[in-house]
């Protein structure tokens, strides 16, 4: 290696050293240490003990929490992430309609999302209450019947789902800035071949947004499996354990149960649905991403 | 506000145009749209100033009667507000400013310096944006107990001085990437090193892209819920979000003081997104693109 190019390595490793050391530190040892521990009986206070598999063992066959907490996750990530994209992707294509007040819209729409997920928490517990609360004051109002909301386990997740919608600024932003990049001739070009706007939204709009599409997915399916302040403040993973989402699940066993060993199996089976479901958006991505080259 | 560009009101609402229709489609919905999210803070505000009594009448009123700001106050003394809100800066700044340092260094390293390995690494780095957070969570969770710092800011603050939030790595590596490069280079042929050229060229330059990271990782602290749950234990020692959710555990069916409480950890964020509204937008704006 030549003077100048150990200098350059010297002087790379140098910036990059405290995010590498964070890297190595926060990321890469504790993922290991996880793994380990998850092989463990670990209560607190005890000395950790050693037993093999046994954690995952007991976690596939005879926790049948660990199931409904899986299929509570799931669930609510297959309604919220479809539903909150095509919500922002809706919006993002209103402000992109040349409106006259655009700024403030745009602000409108992305205020909610700025607002303290505890805060949130609090305000859509009081919006939910079944006796006094604003919606089913606006259902009583016209005309139809009281719900239980977050009260009934079959209206917990579509409630949250709901919910959900709320704070979609962020990805309606990036939607839009997509948007905006969008050449003018395509859509021109299907005018001229006679094409209404629903043509240009599936030949144009979308192929061209992919990329976008994307992203906010990727990013929306890890939040969404992630989901932990809503039922810790709203529900406590109730009724039924009808909203008992992974990370609180973990958050139990490790925090209240003090069973670390049992929590990090719980851990590592979320951290294989992720790599499992972005291996699945990658592989497929290849099919339905279309990369528009040069125009960035 | 503007009447941005072909669009004002006027030629929406007066003249028909070609679109002009559409548009005005448009605007309706925005402005439905925009009424149906306000109205949950509309609910916030209206009933952080009511009685009891009056929160507790169905069908819900609107107006509060009579207004009653006792409920801020009140709400700020049962619990220790002001001592929390202490609490949360005590933690936001040195957190904003270890993101400000670790990830602006890195990111210098990642966009503008040339070595072997790089993008590898910066690669590698990058996957981790797709880790959950709980499964970090639980070693080094024991790690600090071992350490025996459990009980303090030290576990919420440190490891934002060593570029935990990777993703404001990316988004200063996107900005620093598309500055001049001669920059560096006349600079170097001045003779300095790669450390004057990020102190001197680069970062001053950089301020808006700077800003936009200290913005959003100061709201992640604001916001930050999971972290000093697991780590805080004394009471005097509670952020503002904790702080909020032992209250709710206190006052359940206080809702007027939930109500109160909530707004006065909500303000200051509204505070700075309407003062740096741009830079927010930008910031996002700028974590979508691709690169």
């Amino acid at each position: 290696m030549s003077k100048r190019a150990r200098r350059e390595l010297y002087w790379g490793l140098g910036f990059t050293s405290l995010a590498v050391a964070g890297f190595v530190l926060l990321k890469v040892i504790p993922i290991i240490a996880s793994f380990f521990i998850s092989l463990t009986d670990w209560n607190v206070a005890r000395s950790p003990e050693f037993i093999g598999l046994e954690n995952y063992a007991d976690m596939l066959i005879s926790d049948p929490l660990f199931w409904k907490s899986m299929w509570v996750t799931a669930y609510y990530a297959i309604f919220a992430v479809p539903v909150s994209m095509a919500f922002a992707f809706a919006l993002a294509m209103l402000l992109n309609t040349k409106i006259p007040a655009l700024g403030i819209f745009r602000t409108l729409f992305y205020l909610p999302s700025i607002i303290p997920i505890i805060a949130s928490s609090i305000l859509w517990l009081w919006m939910f209450n079944p006796d006094f609360g604003l919606f089913n004051a606006g259902l009583e109002a016209v005309g139809l019947p009281r719900q239980r909301f977050i009260y009934e386990e079959s209206q917990v997740i579509p409630s949250l789902v709901f919910m959900s919608m709320w704070s979609v600024g962020p990805m309606m932003i990036i939607f839009l800035a997509g948007l905006q990049d969008v050449p003018n001739q395509l859509y021109e070009a299907v005018e001229i071949d006679g094409g209404n706007a629903l043509h240009k939204l599936w030949h144009v709009t979308i192929p061209m947004m992919t990329p976008t599409i994307l992203f906010n997915l990727l990013i929306s399916i890890i939040t969404a499996l992630q989901t932990f302040v809503q039922a810790f403040i709203m529900t406590e993973g109730g009724p039924n354990n009808g909203s008992l989402f992974i990370v609180y699940y973990i958050y139990r066993k490790a925090f209240q149960e003090q069973q670390m060993g049992y929590a990090s199996a719980l851990a590592w089976a979320l951290f294989v649905v992720i790599c499992v479901l972005s291996y699945l958006v990658f592989r497929t991505s290849s099919r339905w991403v279309f990369y528009h080259g040069g125009a960035d | 506000m503007s009447a941005a560009g072909e669009g004002s009101f006027r030629e929406l609402i007066v003249e028909r145009r070609p679109g002009a229709g559409k548009r005005r489609t448009a605007l309706l919905v925005c402005i439905t749209i925009s009424l149906l999210m306000m109205l949950p803070l509309a609910w916030l505000v209206r009933s952080s100033m009511m009685e009891m009594g009056q929160i507790f009448i169905f069908p819900p009123e609107w107006i509060p009667q009579p207004f009653r700001l006792q409920n801020y106050p009140e709400a700020l003394t049962v619990i220790p507000f002001f001592q929390y809100f202490i609490n949360s800066l005590l933690i936001l700044i040195p957190t904003v400013v270890g993101t400000l340092v670790s990830c602006s260094l890195a990111a210098y390293g990642f966009a503008r310096l040339r070595w072997p390995g790089r993008d590898a690494i910066f690669g590698i780095l990058m996957t981790t944006l797709m880790l959950p957070y709980i499964i970090t969570l639980l070693p080094t969770f024991l790690l600090w107990a071992q350490l025996g710092f459990i009980d303090t800011y030290v576990p919420l603050i440190v490891p934002h001085w060593l570029g935990f939030q990777v993703f404001f790595i990316f988004l200063l590596r996107q900005f620093f990437k598309n500055l001049p490069m001669e920059l560096d280079e006349a600079a170097e042929i001045d003779g300095a090193n790669p450390l004057q050229v990020f102190w001197f060229v680069i970062l001053p330059i950089s301020r808006p892209a700077l800003l936009v990271v200290a913005i959003l990782s100061g709201l992640n602290a604001w916001n930050d819920f999971l972290d000093p749950l697991v780590y805080i234990n004394s009471s005097d020692k509670y952020t503002l979000a904790l702080g909020l959710s032992q209250f709710t555990g206190l006052y359940t069916s206080q809702w007027n003081l939930l109500m109160a409480a909530s707004t006065v950890i909500i303000v200051p964020v509204l505070i700075v997104f309407f003062l740096t509204q741009r830079y927010f937008i930008e910031g996002v704006t700028m974590s979508g693109l691709k690169g």
